[in-house]
């Protein structure tokens, strides 16, 4: 009997173990060691920080670097605020059948590839695009308008494209928030705002961090939007990372800039939850 | 003196269903006044209009002689213990029993004054930095109802807040509210399904069906003088037999029932000999005994046989199944004359008149 326990527990845990290990560990592993070297002629490698060294003084890379965070932040900060009252409204407000086809019509945009979804942000915005068109048929602009290839047309896209996984989960918090919790602050005198902000915030702060973790992982790791909304002064650190990769064949220094988009993403995720006074576990668990 | 809460005329309906149906009643000053009925009766919706978190269809509510209705919840003097009374699980007790206060943006010292004087007032003092799920069922309640009288309402309502307790704690939370309430002396409007709740803490008892209120009344005048057949049915328990008024004087009247049986009762309401008539008796006021002589005294008697007995403590009853094939309850003394009858033991039973009451019934 126990025997039998044990070879189910290893069959359960083989899969895990093995995408764990196969997908993750050695590539990093790898990784580390590709960062850690110095080509010095072809085929000779020798050890080295030289990789960190030239990623963290020149400036160009340094400055994608930090505007890859900050952008970052700021396209989960714009997630939140957006996808709160979109979640409040179909946990709280709209009821049976409404609630239902709200959520789904939140989720069908997923079905698409993300390619398709970007595309569609770049036939309304470009140049020959129907919101430019729309705007000179009202007579708001005399030529047509370009509104694509900057900050304001990538953060557009980055927060289309993490919506999703910011309301499923502060849905999924409001919900199991008790509607007579809400009357309760009500009725004791508190009004919309404070009840707000001492009820319906302090309840759904797991959601909120976790949404939030979500999102600004898939915004720092995000290739293809930065790539066709942003311009050229839009670059993205993933960019950087594939011109290493692919187009330079610098695996080394790519490797090195991987590992410092690692380090930053963990920083800002504990940070985050530094911030908020919660642990890991009760986010995830 | 003007009543703490008065309402005229309430109505609600929701689309064609009418769930609050003309109730009119007005609770005097520190009383305790329950509204009682099955579950789906409308007694939720009248709560709910009372703290405004519905409007009526039309009707007025007063509380102290003020129209309320243009009130929103978070200004009216009301206050309300929920079902699952809504802590606020975010917060210490402390905060919980200090938000209301927060919101009246009293000052820190004082919030806090206050505060330990409730906890000391339901008997909990030093609990405040503790956490709600850490506190028993009992002592949350208790904190429900102190989170609502540091704010010194008009009134305080309570939604079945003792329905998640069991059984024991339910008993015990009974004779507690009651104290409470003498304590605090506010007035309380409880509503519950639960007739024993309701008959041993209020002064007033409304019983509410189907949206409209049946009586309204002591638990005393409830029990002994219910006034329609509804109210005789819900509260306590009651043998019914249907049948057709043979004769009438003033009260007393002579009814013949479909199984055949003579019976005397007394009238409720206006009756007349041949109207379709139903009769209500207690189990309670029913006598069993050995022989008919001694049930000499009582108007009605019957004999039959013990078709079973039903242990229960003190509510233990006697389901007789008499000559005519019908089946009685009838309580079982535990005086220890009885406690030899077994299944199928022949027995006498006898009731008098002024215990039986008649109701017209809807032919």
């Amino acid at each position: 009997m126990r025997a039998h326990a044990r070879i189910g527990f290893v069959l359960l845990l083989t899969p895990l173990v093995l995408w764990l290990g196969l997908l993750i560990v050695i590539p990093h592993i790898d990784m580390a060691i590709l960062s850690l070297r110095e080509r010095i002629s072809f085929g000779v490698y020798e050890p080295s920080l030289m990789q960190y060294e030239k990623a963290l003084t020149e400036p160009l890379y340094l400055r994608t670097f930090w505007r890859t965070a900050v952008m970052s932040v700021l396209a989960t900060g714009i997630t939140l605020l957006i996808a709160f009252p979109v979640a409040y409204y179909i946990a709280k407000m709209a009821k049976g059948r409404l609630q239902q086809v709200l959520f789904l019509l939140c989720l069908i945009p997923f079905y698409v590839s993300e390619l398709v979804r970007t595309f569609g942000w770049m036939i309304l915005l470009r140049e020959t695009g129907i919101v430019s068109n729309l705007l000179q048929w009202v007579g708001l602009a005399d030529q047509p308008v370009e509104m694509l290839y900057n900050d304001a047309a990538m953060m557009v896209g980055l927060v289309y494209t993490s919506m999703l996984f910011m309301v499923v989960p502060l849905v999924t918090t409001l919900e199991s928030l008790d509607d007579s919790v809400i009357e309760a602050g009500y009725d004791l005198g508190g009004n919309g705002l404070s009840v707000l902000r001492e009820i319906i915030i302090p309840h759904a702060m797991p959601g909120i961090v976790s949404g939030c973790i979500v999102v600004f992982m898939l915004s720092l790791g995000n290739y293809l939007t930065p790539t066709m909304l942003g311009g050229k002064d839009s670059l993205w650190f993933t960019e950087m990372i594939y011109n290493q990769f692919i187009v330079r064949s610098n695996w080394e220094l790519g490797a090195a800039f991987g590992f410092m988009l690692l380090v930053l993403s963990s920083v800002i995720v504990w940070g985050m939850l530094r911030l908020t006074g919660r642990t890991l576990q009760e986010t995830m668990g | 003196m003007t009543p703490d809460l008065d309402s005229t005329d309430l109505v609600k309906r929701f689309g064609t269903t009418v769930a609050v149906d003309n109730v009119s009643f007005s609770v005097p000053p520190g009383s305790f006044f329950s509204i009682l009925g099955p579950s789906g009766c409308g007694k939720t919706t009248i709560m709910r209009m009372i703290a405004g978190f519905l409007d009526p269809t039309s009707g007025e509510i007063r509380i102290k002689g003020k129209s309320v209705l243009d009130t929103p919840p978070n200004k009216r003097p009301v206050n309300m213990v929920f079902q699952h009374l809504a802590l606020f699980p975010m917060m210490t007790i402390a905060e919980n029993i200090g938000y209301g206060l927060r919101r009246r943006k009293m000052p820190k010292e004082q919030i806090a004054r206050k505060v330990d004087e409730a906890l000391d007032r339901i008997g909990l003092p030093g609990i405040g930095a503790r956490k709600v799920d850490e506190l028993s069922g009992g002592q949350k309640q208790r904190v429900a109802i102190a989170r609502c009288m540091v704010l010194e309402p008009d009134v305080l309502l309570l939604d079945e807040p003792l329905g998640a307790l069991d059984l024991k704690l339910r008993e015990h939370m009974k004779v507690e509210l009651k104290a409470l309430q003498a304590a605090f002396d506010t007035t309380f409007v409880y509503i519950t399904h639960d007739q024993s709740e309701a008959l041993v803490m209020s002064d007033q008892i409304a019983v509410m069906n189907a949206g409209r209120f049946e009586q309204v009344g002591t638990g005393r005048d409830l029990y002994y003088r219910p006034e329609t057949p509804f109210v005789a049915g819900f509260i306590g328990e009651a043998n019914r037999w249907k049948g057709r008024i043979e004769r009438i004087e003033g009260e007393a009247l002579q009814m013949r029932t479909e199984t055949g049986l003579e019976m005397r009762a007394t009238a409720t309401g206006t009756l007349a000999a041949g109207d379709n008539a139903e009769i209500f008796v207690r189990p309670e006021a029913i006598r069993l005994a050995g022989s008919a002589e001694a049930l000499s005294a009582f108007d009605n008697r019957l004999q039959g046989r013990v078709a079973s007995i039903l242990f229960n403590g003190a509510a233990s009853r006697v389901l007789v199944e008499d000559d005519a094939g019908e089946t009685l309850e009838v309580t079982l003394p535990q005086s220890g004359e009885f406690a030899s009858l077994r299944r199928g033991d022949p027995i006498h039973i006898g009731w008098g008149a002024a215990q039986a009451s008649c109701f017209k019934r809807a032919a």
